[in-house]
């Protein structure tokens, strides 16, 4: 049953966002970030959402993937709104009862963050959904090195991404085999109040964290035994290249922030 | 110069210091062992007699404190051997799922070339070669937790020799495998050994693998206690089962026989000679 998850929830494909280069891609998405929260009105937040939509359909990612990245945060959403259309009091009232009252800013309000948050998520979620985990790790070790100069561990940091990414189906094979271990011997794990069920998955987890040590233990001695020393001196198999078509779309996002500027000043004008 | 590994009056302690409590436990006792260049040995014994202590100590992961061991000719108690021993020979353990660093085939095989600083260039041919040796060349865009067991494998054997070491150390490799693992792991330590001439070091339980080594050394105790042809250790039977040892199955049918007065080698270690020498019995008889 736990097999079922997925991490990375990346799809293999060959399209012009598969291909851009993992830190440029990361690099558009700040990019993309910042124009919505300079996006002040609905016009400037539609540009932002033509752009991720475009990208979106260049990437050949079905759209039912765009609405399942959506699910999990619907809660958020729905809280977003309420709190925007409760709270603000001013402007044109629309509807009245009791100590409730509705605003026209108030919805308009809310409109705004809901749209702004689907982007921001419809955004990140076209990233991690055409991008591997290891080009993504490969890519912030790049992208921070600077850092390095004022001793910020960044090869450190990428390794234990990189591990941690490794290990995760190996540890959820692991939990699955202990969980029916401990189900045979007579371990209930499905019934009781919230506190029984907690308690019933210490059997669980604390196997699991004993035979991390050992593995963490192994898998050091197995990474000295092939030369492993730390980030010094280190090459790549996959060296990351950009191209024109990655000059191609940090152009096409510039045009794209110029194009949410000057709606918000239409917006303005009218 | 031909001992490519050689080991002289080698003691080891696993040293346990918890800050108020100090521990040593000696696992090495002495032990002195040669081998050389291109040979294939099988080093026996039963859990905790220090052999894999022993083959750890040949790739400067231990550092011996009595007496010396030299790796391909370097002192591996030096420090700036360290990197040049490891290179030269590499280590498999038991367990492929946490010898594998890497989430992709290729990637994992290039982890020790990335190490060493090799050129991009030279890293891809390399690690292509390595992965069409031990025949995983077809995935090595897989994730490794989706292979069998005998796949991960191989692919930790191709991780090590895509470093080109001279000498590969496998501390009990088809222990956690299945027999068809078991099999291909096998077949791929032969064919380094015969084809490309690496030396190799097999620390096993399955007697039936060791019978297939040029030599056996068998330790106890943190000693060596015998050492020589497979036949020459395997014909021991009553000793072998003294320090807790099985001995191959043909071995034992033929040690049984000769118990029954049945007249047969005892030096017999494959199902092809015992087969054999039996049908000879047969015919005469009849």
């Amino acid at each position: 049953m736990l097999k079922d998850i997925t991490i990375g929830q990346y799809f293999p494909g060959k399209s012009l966002v598969h291909r851009l280069d993992p830190r440029v891609k990361i690099i558009l998405i700040v990019a993309f970030i910042v124009m919505l929260f300079i996006a002040d009105s609905f016009f400037g937040l539609g540009v932002g959402m033509v752009f991720v939509l475009g990208a979106f359909l260049i990437s050949g990612i079905p759209f039912k993937m765009m609405l399942k990245s959506l699910k999990p945060i619907m809660p958020l959403l729905i809280f977003t709104g309420l709190l925007n259309i409760l709270f603000i009091r001013t402007g044109e009232v629309i509807w009245k009862w009791k100590f409730i009252v509705i605003t026209e800013l108030g919805v308009t309000t809310a409109l705004f963050m809901v749209i702004r948050i689907v982007a921001l998520i419809i955004g990140s979620s076209l990233l991690t959904y055409t991008t591997s985990p290891i080009q993504l790790t490969d890519a912030i070790e790049r992208l921070f090195s600077p850092l390095k100069v004022i001793k910020v561990p960044v090869h450190e940091l990428a390794m234990m991404m990189t591990i941690a990414l490794r290990f995760i189906p190996t540890l959820i094979e692991e939990t699955d085999k202990i969980m029916s271990a401990q189900k045979a011997r007579g371990a209930d794990l499905e019934t009781g109040s919230v506190i029984q069920r907690a308690k019933a998955l210490i059997p669980i987890f604390v196997p699991l964290i004993v035979s991390s040590f050992r593995r963490a233990e192994e898998l050091a001695l197995a990474m000295e035994c092939r030369c492993y020393h730390g980030g010094e001196g280190r090459t790549r198999l996959k060296q990351l290249k950009t191209s024109f078509r990655d000059y191609a779309a940090l152009a096409v996002t510039a045009v794209f922030i110029a194009g949410v500027v000057f709606a918000d000043k239409i917006d303005f004008i009218i | 110069m031909d001992n490519f590994l050689s080991a002289k009056d080698l003691k080891f302690s696993y040293i346990n210091d918890t800050g108020d409590e100090r521990t040593e436990t000696e696992v090495l006792h002495g032990v002195s062992l040669d081998i050389k260049k291109g040979e294939f040995v099988a080093l026996l014994g039963h859990n905790g007699s220090g052999k894999s202590t022993l083959a750890k100590c040949f790739n400067a992961i231990n550092i011996a404190q009595e007496g010396t061991v030299f790796s391909c000719g370097m002192d591996a108690s030096k420090e700036e051997n360290l990197l040049p021993i490891r290179q030269k020979v590499g280590m498999v353990f038991q367990n492929p799922d946490n010898q594998i660093v890497a989430t992709i085939v290729e990637e994992d095989v290039a982890f020790a070339l990335e190490n060493m600083g090799v050129e991009p260039k030279e890293i891809r041919r390399r690690v292509d070669e390595a992965l069409k040796t031990v025949d995983m060349y077809e995935y090595r865009e897989h994730a490794p937790h989706k292979l069998s067991g005998g796949q991960k494998q191989r692919v930790a054997i191709a991780g090590v020799i895509a470093m080109q070491p001279e000498c590969i150390l496998l501390d009990e490799p088809t222990a956690m495998l299945d027999p068809k693992g078991r099999a291909e792991v096998m077949k791929t330590i032969k064919m380094l050994n015969k084809e490309m001439g690496v030396t190799i070091v097999l620390i096993t339980h399955y007697m039936e693998e060791a019978a297939q080594a040029d030599r056996v050394v068998v330790a106890d105790e943190g000693r060596i206690i015998m050492d020589g042809a497979p036949k020459q250790i395997f014909s021991q039977v009553e000793k072998l089962r003294s320090i807790g040892l099985d001995v191959p199955q043909v071995t034992e049918l033929v040690y049984l026989l000769r118990k029954e007065g049945i007249d047969l080698d005892p030096e017999t270690i494959t199902e092809d000679e015992c087969v054999e020498q039996l049908l000879n019995i047969f015919k005469k008889s009849i």
